[in-house]
């Protein structure tokens, strides 16, 4: 019933906590897929620019951020793609999951800081009211 | 990564067919949109970065006009926004100081002139030779500058002042909760403004900073004698603003190509920064680069396109047209919590997050590039010593060789093994490893792990062979690689029969 599962993340505890229970769900189905999606905004790209001296570093470094979550999925041999998109997370979030079709989408409680949560507001939240497919939070 | 190669591919057809007229009007929409939201984010910073720089805020306004809308024509880096910006201020004080607008005016065509050189002689290859804890250092240091520029608005300032800035940074940070359409600091300083023309507060305002005139720019020439006394006072100050201009926009457009995944023309972008500050220079603008905060709130409004920053440039000339009388009554209370916002914003916060994880060197590097900055108020003191700083502590880390050695009884042979990089900084350690009195018959040299890199390098080998050989050994070099046997033939001298050091 899962079977195209779009999971947001970003390396951190959060996301990783994220991918484990996108995992469970991807395991119930033999041809589930699960869409990784890294979500760059304008702060990340002026950091990664600023300590990385071009952009293939740069690409790298970001795929070792989400190591954790990539060799979970690789571990549990689950088929996954990894998305990277460009903009504010929230509403990137919401667009790219509303574009693509799928059957759910598992995003982690947090992954701000308390500070920047109370300037920005909660992605989680921004995602479980806008995008139309079922929508796991996990805490 | 299968999305990699598939963004590349994507990259490589908007190359491939971008032509002016999209560059131009590929995005109209958004491209309005967020030149509007640009100019009104861009009026009170390009007032406040008149005030650092000792000039009317009108200087700046110019600048900004000037700039954004000539870059928008010839950079190389669409989506970019360029203007009157901090580190240049900072870079202008004492020259304002000393020799008044006239010769700030002067200098900024002549920063022009520079960066269109280092822009046809392609320098900006050359940014990879600046170290990355430089660059966090300069713009750390920057961030700090700013924030030290607006303590002097709190110099006997009342109880007024400080509520005032609190209540411009807490509508700066809290508003885009409520909505993201309109910018905060804007808002704040309207609400400011409001407040203190309703309270009748006598607080300090724009106006009591300098003149500001509701008049498009004019042509006109420094008034500045054409001699060469007139070049030694703006050189040096060009050629700073120059280099930091540069720095700045490169990196900016680093980060605008990062965040929309495209790439741009970095030295059509030194090119244009150049055409652009000639242009400010001759209507009565100080010289600017690219701003980093700004252009992220470019792109994130949506603007990706030329006409980005040719709105915000027009728009903010319209505005200060209009509402020039306005703009005069802006409390500095409320310009102060822009500044402070902007310098929140500057400071790289993940360079001390990241502290433990970074190389101590590295450290060193950022904190000594920072320093030397705050203390000299030049960002080109910073960033010199900072890559002077890094030079030297990768030659330290470099220049360790390592020699071990074996000695073979039977053949009566000692062999040395050479390991690391043999040139100027590791010479002296290297003749230190061999002993020179050796009983042995044979000598050889392994240099199998070894790279010999200069006339310094061939100089300690020929000492050593030479010395051995004097002590009745037979010395055989073993297992150069071919650039170092090439320079090794190129200019030893041991090779010749009965070869001695000269002067040694």
């Amino acid at each position: 019933m899962f079977k195209r599962i779009m999971l947001a993340s970003d390396g951190s505890d959060h996301s990783l906590r994220a991918a484990k229970k996108a995992a469970e769900l991807a395991k119930l189905n033999a041809d589930s897929e699960i869409t990784v999606v890294y979500v760059i905004d304008g702060q990340t790209s002026k950091e990664d620019v600023l300590h990385n001296p071009n952009r293939t570093v740069v690409e790298e470094k970001r795929k070792m951020r989400l190591q954790p979550v990539t060799s979970l999925l690789n571990s549990e041999n689950l088929s996954f793609k990894l998305e990277k998109l460009l903009g504010e997370p929230g509403p990137a979030i919401v667009d790219y999951a509303n574009k693509n079709e799928f059957d759910v989408v598992v995003v982690g409680s947090r992954g701000l800081n308390g500070l920047q949560e109370m300037v920005l507001g909660s992605v989680s939240h921004k995602v479980a009211k806008r995008v139309k497919a079922p929508v796991m939070i996990v805490k | 990564m299968r999305v990699g190669s598939h963004q590349n591919k994507l990259r490589g057809v908007y190359l491939n067919t971008t032509t002016i007229k999209e560059q131009w009007f590929g995005n109209v929409k958004g491209d309005v949109l967020a030149g509007i939201v640009v100019a009104l984010a861009l009026i009170p910073e390009a007032i406040a970065f008149s005030i650092i720089a000792g000039v009317d805020p009108m200087v700046g306004l110019y600048a900004s006009f000037a700039i954004a809308v000539t870059i928008a024509i010839v950079g190389g880096r669409p989506g970019m926004i360029s203007a009157a910006t901090g580190a240049m201020a900072l870079l202008m004080v004492t020259l304002v100081a000393d020799h008044g607008l006239q010769y700030l005016m002067a200098a900024t065509i002549l920063t022009g002139i520079l960066q269109i050189l280092f822009g046809v002689f392609k320098l900006a290859r050359f940014m990879k030779f600046i170290p990355r804890s430089v660059m966090i250092g300069f713009v750390n240091a920057l961030a700090i500058l700013i924030f030290m520029a607006q303590l002097e608005q709190f110099v006997d300032a009342t109880w007024v002042m400080y509520a005032m800035v609190a209540g411009a940074l807490a509508i700066i940070y809290l508003f885009p909760r409520i909505t993201k359409a309109v910018p905060s600091p804007l808002v704040a300083i309207i609400v400011i403004t409001v407040i203190a023309l309703m309270t009748k507060s006598d607080v300090r305002t724009v106006g009591d900073m300098g003149k500001l005139t509701s008049a498009l720019p004019a042509f006109l020439i420094p008034n500045v004698p054409l001699n060469l006394e007139t070049l030694k006072i703006i050189f040096p100050y060009s050629l700073a603003l120059a280099i930091v201009g540069l720095l700045e926009s490169l990196l900016t457009a680093s980060i605008v190509d990062d965040m929309t995944d495209t790439s741009s023309d970095k030295n059509r972008e030194s090119r244009g920064q150049g055409i652009a500050n000639i242009v400010a220079g001759l209507f009565g603008g100080m010289a600017g680069c690219a701003m980093i905060g700004q252009s992220v709130i470019n792109v994130k409004s949506g603007g990706r396109g030329r006409l980005s920053a040719f709105v915000a440039g027009t728009f903010l000339m319209f505005l200060i047209i209009v509402l020039g009388n306005v703009v005069v009554q802006i409390p500095m209370a409320a310009l102060v919590g822009v500044m402070i916002m902007v310098s929140i914003g500057t400071f790289d916060w993940s360079s001390i997050k990241g502290m433990a994880k970074t190389p101590l060197t590295d450290s060193i590097v950022m904190v000594v590039t920072t320093v030397t900055t705050v203390f000299t108020h030049d960002l080109s003191k910073g960033v010199f010593s900072g890559i002077i700083l890094s030079a030297i502590f990768f030659v330290a880390k470099i220049s360790k060789v390592k020699v071990t050695s074996t000695f073979d009884v039977a053949a009566d042979r000692r062999t040395y093994f050479v390991k690391g990089q043999v040139f100027f900084a590791s010479v002296t350690d290297l003749i230190e490893s061999f002993d020179m009195l050796d009983t042995a018959k044979d000598v050889v040299i392994d240099l199998t792990h070894a790279h010999v890199w200069d006339d310094s390098a061939v100089a300690a080998i020929d000492k050593i062979v030479i010395k051995l050989r004097a002590s009745g050994n037979v010395v055989r070099l073993h297992g150069l690689n071919e650039p170092s046997s090439l320079l090794i033939d190129k200019l030893a001298v041991h090779k010749q029969e009965g070869a001695k050091l000269s002067g040694h």
